[in-house]
């Protein structure tokens, strides 16, 4: 029997908004991780909580502005990665930072004064309608006519409103509500959430389900990193490659459809456990992985050993690790810039607990060529936790699948490690439905840092250098 | 060389010659053959997440357009709902035509947006571009879509590409549940496109809205920015389902799934 610790939410609260900074960066400095800022409308004003990453678990702490105060001293000025994190809180309640350095709108319109730092520069509009077949996002290029000294990001775009329609939904459709918030990385949502659900039952899910959860939920990052090798070798011009993987991509999406009817594994996880058992005997699956694994495996051999292509990469839009660790930096793009804090590892949950998860190989490089290789690595183990899962699950065929989940009202955190990094849920329920949901992905957390990453690359490296993040914006603008 | 080699043709023949995994995929609800008369129709309307599910005189219907295929009624209420079949299916000519059973007056209405459609499509001569726009997709759209251009299903075989201009562009894709923020830009790219121009409704969440019909950041489907040709339900659509959509635009099926011409 395995799932989440049951642990009550508890939440540190500090009398002013200013303790609550010095209590958040006196943890950074001690090396927790800052997973986040999110602020809930509450009798009282509105609670702003920071979310720190520990050994072991998330704490939060927290401050009230009291109601009749719209402003705050800003954190970014202290801590950068706050930066998107307090503009959105702007955006949606209404609280001004004061001191914080770009104050523009991150999810409603506005113009925005290009930055145009000297003579002779330009801006390159790209976006919000991509060339080709992608996510509305506006890119704008700010540049001489090689180099980019500046990158503006424009969000607003795909604004969805997620956290509104989670308000007062039932937990049944708090699923379906976090399959969509990030479609491509649905199972990693609908873990988060479940596992925030999960928290205030206090139930124990079951062992086949805890595997379950895990096939499907690597299943998702090999899909999501072949996305990624798919999107370089197109950028490269490598045809046979993006071919390649991409019809390897298209196998194990058919793989996961076979299992549960969809191709982005929805409506596997519940609260409690799992719908629904593969479609699929256990042989027949072994012997999927493996077909695949040998397939992606020797197609990347070969990618690796593309000089054309490895050039593009070397060196390209490099993330510098003490960047990377003050900020946080989740998933692939932390792990290339030697700041690993893997979920899987470090706050295991589901089968995950007992499973052998390898721990991220040191990198230091930060660049596209050492996400593509952390992207290997985390191939590699994925087709490893695959085969483990699988065969155990072989051998249960009689368990259970789900057990009643019944939550007590109140607040508690969930998460889950995507493909690209951690997903985190702050819910709170009253009444058996959702009081407040805000799911955080990891593309919100990493895309800011794309505006650091421009040094000296000209460009023709940004589709590398976009694609090599390999993030949602789905996730971004909620 | 020998790699592509070993693994043989990997690209369907559809529509050309059936394909068992189109043929075995699982699309939106519908109502099961006989509902059972037992249940009250608030149990019925109330299973599901988007409103798809209306019962008038005894007739359970299910609104494809709104289904996001979250499998609750055929779950709860398998005598009364099921899974309906084949990746190509919920593919419409109007937003009536996806409600299922269909409703009496919707059969002319069909048929002359039929007339319409095929009209305009004639001077497109089966070759077509296509531009996409994302109006509020989850991101899984896209990646049906991006999976026609590789190996498996090569829509260039079909004559159909994707462009990045609106003005080289006969049909525009739309995907997502239509973001306020992306209607200016919506409306500015299908106005850039030169006529005759068809429109596709990409994914339940373009039809209908989906899950965020109801919310204050979305225009509850797409509809309410551009003007749609052709309604394609799920959540996301299978490839296949966008390929047989692009092949009704073109002219090459009909919604029916047969041959036109």
């Amino acid at each position: 029997m395995t799932g989440v610790t049951p642990q009550a939410a508890t939440a540190t609260v500090s009398p002013t908004v200013a303790g609550l900074w010095d209590s958040v960066t006196e943890a950074t400095a001690r090396g927790h991780r800052f997973a986040g800022l999110m602020a809930a409308r509450q009798e009282e004003g509105i609670l702003l909580s920071a979310h720190l990453a520990e050994p072991g678990g998330i704490g939060t702490r927290e401050a009230l502005v009291p109601s009749g105060t719209t402003t705050y001293p800003s954190l970014t000025p202290r801590l950068s990665a706050a930066l998107w994190y307090e503009r959105e809180i702007s955006d949606l309640f209404g609280l001004t930072p004061e001191g914080h350095p770009r104050l523009e709108p991150l999810l409603r319109p506005h113009a925005l004064p290009p930055q145009i730092l000297g003579p002779g520069l330009f801006t390159i509009p790209h976006g919000p309608v991509r060339s080709g077949v992608m996510e509305s996002i506006e890119y704008l290029v700010e540049t001489p006519g090689e180099d980019i000294p500046h990158l503006s990001m424009r969000l607003y775009y795909k604004h969805r409103g997620i956290e509104d329609r989670m308000r007062g939904a039932s937990i049944a459709d708090g699923v379906l509500l976090a399959e969509r918030t990030e479609g491509v990385a649905s199972v990693a949502h609908a873990l988060a959430f479940c596992h925030a659900v999960e928290r205030l039952g206090g139930g124990e899910i079951p062992r086949r389900a805890a595997l379950i959860r895990v096939l499907h939920a690597e299943l998702e990052r090999l899909i999501a990193h072949l996305d990624v090798t798919v999107r370089l070798a197109d950028a490269a011009g490598l045809a046979v490659a993006t071919a390649r993987f991409g019809s390897s991509k298209e196998h194990l999406a058919r793989l996961v459809s076979r299992m549960c009817g969809s191709r982005f594994g929805r409506g596997v996880v519940v609260p409690g456990g799992v719908t629904a058992t593969p479609a699929l005997s256990g042989e027949d699956l072994l012997a999927a992985i493996s077909r695949l694994d040998r397939t992606v495996n020797s197609d990347a051999r070969l990618l690796m050993g593309t000089a054309s292509f490895l050039d593009r990469l070397r060196g390209t839009g490099p993330l510098q690790p003490d960047r990377a660790r003050e900020h946080g930096a989740l998933g692939p793009i932390g792990k290339a810039a030697g700041f690993a804090d893997d979920n899987r590892l470090a706050r295991p949950y589901d089968a995950y607990r007992d499973l052998a998860v390898p721990a991220a190989r040191s990198h230091a490089a930060g660049d596209a060529m050492a996400r593509l290789r952390v992207r290997w690595e985390e191939v590699e183990s994925s087709f490893g936790l695959l085969r483990l899962a699988a065969g155990e699950l072989a051998e249960r065929s009689g368990d259970q699948l789900r057990v009643r989940c019944e939550p007590a009202d109140g607040r508690a955190l969930g998460w889950a490690e995507a493909p690209q990094g951690e997903v985190l849920y702050d819910l709170s329920l009253a009444g058996g439905q959702i009081a407040r949901c805000h799911p955080r992905s990891a593309s919100f957390h990493n895309l800011v840092l794309m505006h650091e990453v421009f040094a000296g690359d000209i460009l023709t490296d940004f589709p590398f250098i976009e694609a090599s993040f390999g993030l949602s914006v789905a996730g971004v603008a909620l | 060389m020998l790699r592509g080699l070993r693994d043989g043709v990997v690209t369907t023949r559809w529509p050309a010659k059936p394909d068992l995994y189109a043929d075995d995929w699982r699309g939106p609800a519908r109502p099961a053959t006989s509902p059972a008369g037992r249940t009250s129709p608030d149990d019925l309307t109330d299973l599901c997440p988007t409103g798809a599910i209306t019962v008038t005189d005894g007739t359970v219907r299910v609104d494809q357009g709104r289904c996001i295929l979250c499998g609750r009624c055929v779950a709860e209420r398998p005598g009364v709902f099921a899974w309906s079949q084949g990746a190509t299916g919920p593919a419409a000519l109007t937003r009536e035509q996806l409600i299922i059973p269909e409703l009496p007056e919707t059969g002319a209405a069909i048929q002359a947006a039929r007339a319409r459609l095929a009209e305009r499509t004639r001077a497109l001569h089966r070759s077509v571009h296509v531009r996409h726009v994302d109006a509020g997709s989850d991101g899984s759209e896209e990646w049906e879509i991006q999976a026609l251009l590789g190996p498996v299903y090569d829509i260039h075989r079909l004559g159909v590409f994707i462009t990045a201009s609106p003005r080289h562009a006969d049909v525009l894709l739309v995907t997502g549940a239509g973001s306020r923020g992306m209607s200016g830009p919506l409306r500015t790219t299908y106005d850039g496109m030169p006529d005759p121009k068809v429109v596709i409704a990409t994914g339940t969440d373009a039809v209908s809205g989906g899950l965020l019909r109801d919310g204050d950041q979305t225009t509850g489907g797409v509809g309410a920015t551009v003007p749609v040709d052709i309604f394609l339900a799920g959540s996301p659509p299978s490839p296949f389902g966008i390929l047989n959509a692009l092949l009704i635009a073109v002219g090459y099926l009909n919604p029916d799934g047969k041959r036109s011409r």
